[in-house]
């Protein structure tokens, strides 16, 4: 079992939350403005990547809370797990080369 | 019976404590400390079980968990228990064990002419052979296989034992108590670590407890390892356990085990768990698991008393247990010899040690011979003899290039086998640790790759007690460092692999007889052989995962311990490529079986999933109700009168509701608060409808999408002032509505000031509906003005019923007038009763579930999840008017425009009328839009060759209405009104007639009356 670090709890079984899909995935402030094709490429493009990945995690039984982690998709290690709102955190070079 | 095969004096059983047991009905005496496999081998017995396909005799081959063949079943009753491994069993007295696998008996077994007929079963023979008519697989295969196949018999009582769980977290979590094990546990407790030792066998020590004459630290052996456990048993930061199998290295280093507590005892004390799951998160994991040995692979080399070399030696020297007097060994690893020299010490003749190996030297050979046993270098062994005991094999001189020399026949009771070690690096490789393939030992060793776990001793390719000691200590201390903190400075390194190292052979032994006509077994109990895994090579398997599937090696219970390697060299050897290039199949957990019941734990019965039930849920059973769940809800569906049925039941409710009053549990609907003075603006942008304009004391039925345009949930909606609203969700849908509300409110509106409350179990909702509600609930409201000026249709209103603070919607699921009391879920029970008192004079009658549906089918009124399916837009079930056309936006609104959401012949909702008033349609069942030119169809399996066009949803019989009607999605349905569908079955094409899913009422002046 995983363990996860809310940002707001601290490290916590996995059972406790549930997965939420890409970050950072920003819904277009007006919708109406975009073509077919950009908004189906916002309802269903996903990055998919062998390494690592920006992810949002819910804590859902616990604080209830959203916030991203990044997390190796070929090890599930997470290198940093974030506010919601914050940047993506810089993760050295060591630990994101797991993915190369 | 004597117990003729035990020695007089030494091994750890207590002569003092002798045991009774049976084994297949015949009574037999072992002492405390054996397990099953030694006590039936002090009695001389070796024919213990028969093989899973070809039904041979056999035998037992090790001594430890990784025994393929000896699997029995022990207890009777409900304690049956299937499949154990003899040589893990502890005797405890009175313990009744079973063989497997064999009809009529152990001895003889009509079974066996497998053995005779064993050409028709290659590899991948059910793959072959079973391959048509398909229908033939149903009837007459698959129930022909299952009788025939399978090990042992599934227990048919529950489980009466209870299974504990815990957590636990630690410093070093140090596997396998042997002298690697227990000597890292010595040294992390020493630099301060909280240890965790764990241990399969009863009593800790590993290959301690088969030494005599080692010593260790200028100690004997067993009197350093009675130190240690002493010194373990002490310290305040060490929890030891044995009987305790790690099973299992998951993410984080969390590694689960499961603790045997009671197994071994003849009278465990009532209610006390039989075993116990831990869930350890270790900072540190240090594997001492040690090595398996394996067997060697040669012509009929499964006869019961053939075993392996070192098991041999420690039945000697743990258990006081000769395995046989006149012994062959068969060596291709030198620790072969020492288990020689140690049963010659013994008095146990040694006819030959013979050594496939060209030249038999070095100092084991040496001392062999220096103690006058006969050592044969370059020689093979080309078969054996011996119906229910090995009697004798034949021996050759064999060449290296395999050619074999002139045969003899050397006669015994027991052969000793050993093709070397393979380290046991499952847990290891479960952690994604990678491996390398050393060709000195002829083994996969750890290479890094798992964080936070080392690798100490046997397991990582280290022997000698020294170095394995050695290499304990190091891992300890670098797991304590890595754990603690770092103040610690490790002093130990780990020891160096040494160059001389000794890696056996992975090929079968060569032989003179034709390959097709032996049976040199690789997978002992899966009954693969040395052939069965070169024709499938020959056949074209390439990858070893593939060979492993289609020959089935290693994926017995054991999971290949012993056969994994000798099945991988074989393969090699086929595809003529080294070994690591052919690869490793992937190591899975368990390492040996865990109890469903330790998975399980207290999770079984009511447990296994919550139960929750309404305020009402007692008055309604002490009524006769008839429950269903609806996801963990248990809801009253009917409530049937005496000799009623379900269909009379849910009439008579319907026809209440209608004509007179009728109550309802609706507490189970999903509610959720949101409150804040950007409550309405989140409305707006979370619901389709516009809440601008909607007055405080106003309902509304709100529609909620996901961004791709489809409904996720409904549900009405109260505004009880211009800051909050009171929402309700669907049953089912109530969490994930309030995960997508708190997702959009959280990660994209951060900014609007509002909090989302769920209130699901603190408001009880009694639903009163029909043409009497208002008269039964006016005489316990007397603050709210119920009269339909004051409250129309869709309000709600703060008040107070029987004295209780009530939110009182004036609302309908039913097309009659109707209300719906929220309470505090606490006065539901209460209100309930009142409400059903004050309406005694009406008949009030409660209502379930199913008269629910029925009524809203009667209506038209979509049920999501049920008439919706995560493909479906407002349009598609007729609510397009719900949606705030004003709007700019909401969750969904952009993907409503899509053309794919747009076009015409999207599935609709219609109502569908049969054509015989009497049938009711099967919900799920196909609609087509031609009747088929032959009606029937050919035969029962053809397809009838027509296009879906949609789907019954919804369908009842309506007593209203005195029909069947349905609900239905279907292509283009609101332009299809009038025209007549048809919906195949198995009996026969229904017609149908699509219609206005409004089948009653639809003008809605019920709802006013
Ligand atoms: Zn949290």
């Amino acid at each position: 079992m995983l363990l996860i670090d809310c940002p707001f709890c601290g490290k916590r079984p996995e059972l406790e939350f549930r997965y939420g899909g890409e970050a950072h995935l920003a819904r277009p402030a007006d919708p109406a403005d975009l073509g077919d094709k950009a908004w189906g490429q916002f309802l269903y493009g996903r990055s998919n990547p062998r390494g690592v990945h920006a992810e949002r995690w819910r804590h859902v039984h616990g604080c209830g809370r959203f916030f991203n982690a990044l997390r190796d998709t070929t090890n599930d290690r997470f290198a940093a797990t974030y506010k919601i709102g914050e940047e993506r955190p810089a993760i050295p070079e060591a630990e994101g080369a797991a993915s190369a | 019976m004597s117990a003729s095969c035990r020695l007089n004096a030494g091994g750890r059983i207590d002569r003092s404590r002798p045991l009774r047991f049976t084994f297949d009905r015949k009574v037999y005496e072992g002492f405390a400390g054996d397990t099953l496999a030694s006590a039936l081998l002090a009695n001389g017995v070796h024919l213990v079980g028969r093989s899973f396909k070809y039904h041979r005799p056999r035998g037992i081959v090790a001594a430890g968990s990784d025994e393929p063949n000896a699997l029995i079943a022990v207890g009777s009753d409900v304690r049956f228990t299937p499949n154990l491994r003899a040589t893990q069993v502890e005797l405890y007295d009175g313990l009744v064990a079973q063989s497997q696998n064999h009809w009529p008996s152990l001895g003889f077994d009509f079974g066996a002419v497998n053995d005779v007929f064993s050409p028709l079963f290659p590899a991948g023979f059910y793959y072959k052979t079973f391959m048509w008519p398909k229908s033939a697989w149903k009837r007459l295969y698959e129930p022909k296989i299952r009788a025939m196949a399978g090990l042992g018999r599934a227990p048919t009582l529950p489980d009466p034992d209870n299974y504990a769980q815990r957590h636990a977290h630690c410093d070093a979590l140090i596997i396998g108590a042997g002298p690697a094990g227990i000597a890292a546990a010595l040294a992390a407790e020493a630099h301060g670590a909280r240890v965790i030792l764990c241990d399969e066998q009863a009593e800790l020590g590993g290959s301690l407890l088969a030494e005599r004459k080692a010593t260790i630290d200028a100690k004997s052996a067993p009197s350093w390892l009675a130190d240690a456990v002493a010194k373990l048993s002490r310290s305040a930061k060490v929890r030891w356990l044995s009987r305790t199998t790690a099973f299992g290295s998951f993410p984080h280093n969390m590694i689960g085990l499961v603790e045997r507590l009671t197994d071994h005892l003849a009278a465990p004390a009532e209610g006390r768990p039989r075993e116990r799951l831990w869930q350890v998160r270790a900072k540190e994991v240090v594997l001492a698991t040690g090595a398996l040995e394996r067997p060697l692979v040669f012509p009929d080399n499964d006869r019961p008393g053939i075993m392996l070399a070192d098991a041999a030696r420690q039945y000697l020297l743990r258990y006081a247990v000769k395995p046989g007097s006149r012994a062959v060994v068969a060596a291709a690893h030198d620790e072969a010899y020492r288990a020689a020299i140690e049963l010659a010490a013994e008095s146990v003749e040694i006819v030959a040690i013979v050594d496939i190996r060209e030249d038999a030297s070095g100092p084991w050979a040496d001392r062999a011979r220096a103690a006058g046993l006969p050592v044969l270098s370059a020689t093979t062994i080309c078969g054996t003899r011996g119906r229910h005991r090995v009697s004798s094999v034949e021996i050759a001189p064999c060449r290296p290039d395999g050619k074999v020399g002139a045969r003899s026949r050397l006669d015994c009771d027991v052969v000793l086998m050993c093709g070397g070690f393979t380290p046991t690096i499952h847990l290891f490789s479960q952690a994604r640790g990678k491996l390398r393939f050393s060709e000195k030992l002829n083994a996969f060793l750890p290479d890094g790759g798992a964080e936070g776990i080392r690798c100490a001793g046997a397991c990582r390719g280290i022997s000698g007690l020294d170095a394995v000691v050695a290499d304990g200590v190091a891992a300890g201390e670098a797991a304590a460092r890595d754990a603690v903190g770092g103040r610690i400075e490790a002093v130990h390194a780990p020891v160096p692999l040494s160059e001389d190292e000794d890696g056996g052979r992975l090929e079968p032994l060569p032989h003179h007889r034709s390959p097709h006509r032996v049976k040199a077994f690789v997978d002992f109990q899966n009954d693969v052989t040395a052939k069965d895994v070169k024709l499938a090579v020959r056949e074209g398997f390439r990858s070893i995962e593939h060979i492993k599937r289609y020959t089935t090696t290693g994926m017995a219970t054991d999971q290949g311990k012993t056969s994994n390697m000798n099945a991988l060299g074989i393969a090699a050897s086929a595809l003529d490529k080294p070994v690591p290039a052919v690869g490793l199949t992937t190591f899975r957990m368990p390492y040996t079986p865990v109890t469903f019941g330790a998975f399980a734990g207290s999770a079984r019965g009511n447990l296994f999933d919550p139960v929750r039930v309404t305020a009402t849920h007692d008055w309604a059973s002490a009524k006769g109700a008839v429950f269903e769940d609806v996801g963990q809800w248990k809801r009253a569906r009917y409530f049937p009168l005496k000799g009623e049925d379900m269909h009379g039941a849910v009439a008579r409710e319907c026809q209440a509701v209608r004509q007179s009053v009728g109550i309802f549990d609706g507490s189970t609907l999903g509610k959720i608060e949101i409150v804040g003075p950007d409550a309405a603006e989140f409305m707006n942008r979370i619901y389709v409808n516009p809440w601008n304009k909607l007055e405080p004391g106003r309902c509304r039925y709100g529609v909620m999408l996901r961004e791709d345009g489809s409904i996720l949930d409904d549900g009405v909606v109260g505004r009880l002032a211009s800051d909050r609203f009171h929402v309700t969700t669907t049953t089912g849908g109530a969490a994930q509505v309030l995960n997508h509300m708190e997702d959009f409110l959280q990660t994209e509106w951060s900014g609007l000031d509002c909090w989302l409350t769920s209130a699901t179990e603190q408001w009880a909702v009694i639903a009163v509906q029909g043409p009497d509600s208002r008269k039964v609930l006016e005489r316990l409201v007397d603050d709210i003005d119920l009269s339909s000026a004051a409250m129309p249709h869709m309000s709600v209103r703060e008040g107070h019923i029987c004295g209780v603070p009530t939110r009182l919607f004036r609302v309908s699921f039913t097309g009659e007038l109707g209300f719906e009391i929220n309470v505090p879920a606490d006065f539901g029970r209460a209100i309930w009763e009142a409400v059903f008192d004050a309406g005694f004079s009406r008949a009030i009658t409660p209502y379930g579930t199913e008269a629910m549906h029925v009524m809203r089918a009667e209506k038209g009124y979509i049920i999501v999840g049920q008439d919706t399916d995560g493909t479906v837009t407002p349009d598609d079930v007729g609510l397009s008017w719900a949606i705030g056309k004003a709007k700019m936006d909401f969750v969904g609104k952009r993907s409503l425009t899509r053309p794919a959401m747009t076009d015409p012949d999207r599935k609709q909702l219609v109502g569908l009328l049969p054509e015989d008033p009497e049938l009711v349609l099967e919900e799920g069942a196909q609609i087509i839009a031609e009747l088929p030119a032959d009606a029937k169809p050919k035969s029962k399996d053809a397809p009838i060759g027509q296009k879906m066009i949609g789907h019954v949803t919804s369908s009842y019989f309506s007593a209203a209405l005195d029909r069947g009607i349905a609900l239905a999605m279907v292509a283009g349905g609101r332009r299809r009104m009038g025209e007549t569908l048809f919906v195949p079955m198995p009996q026969g094409v229904i017609k149908v007639v699509v219609t206005n899913p409004v089948f009653l009422d639809p003008e809605g002046k019920r709802l006013d009356a």
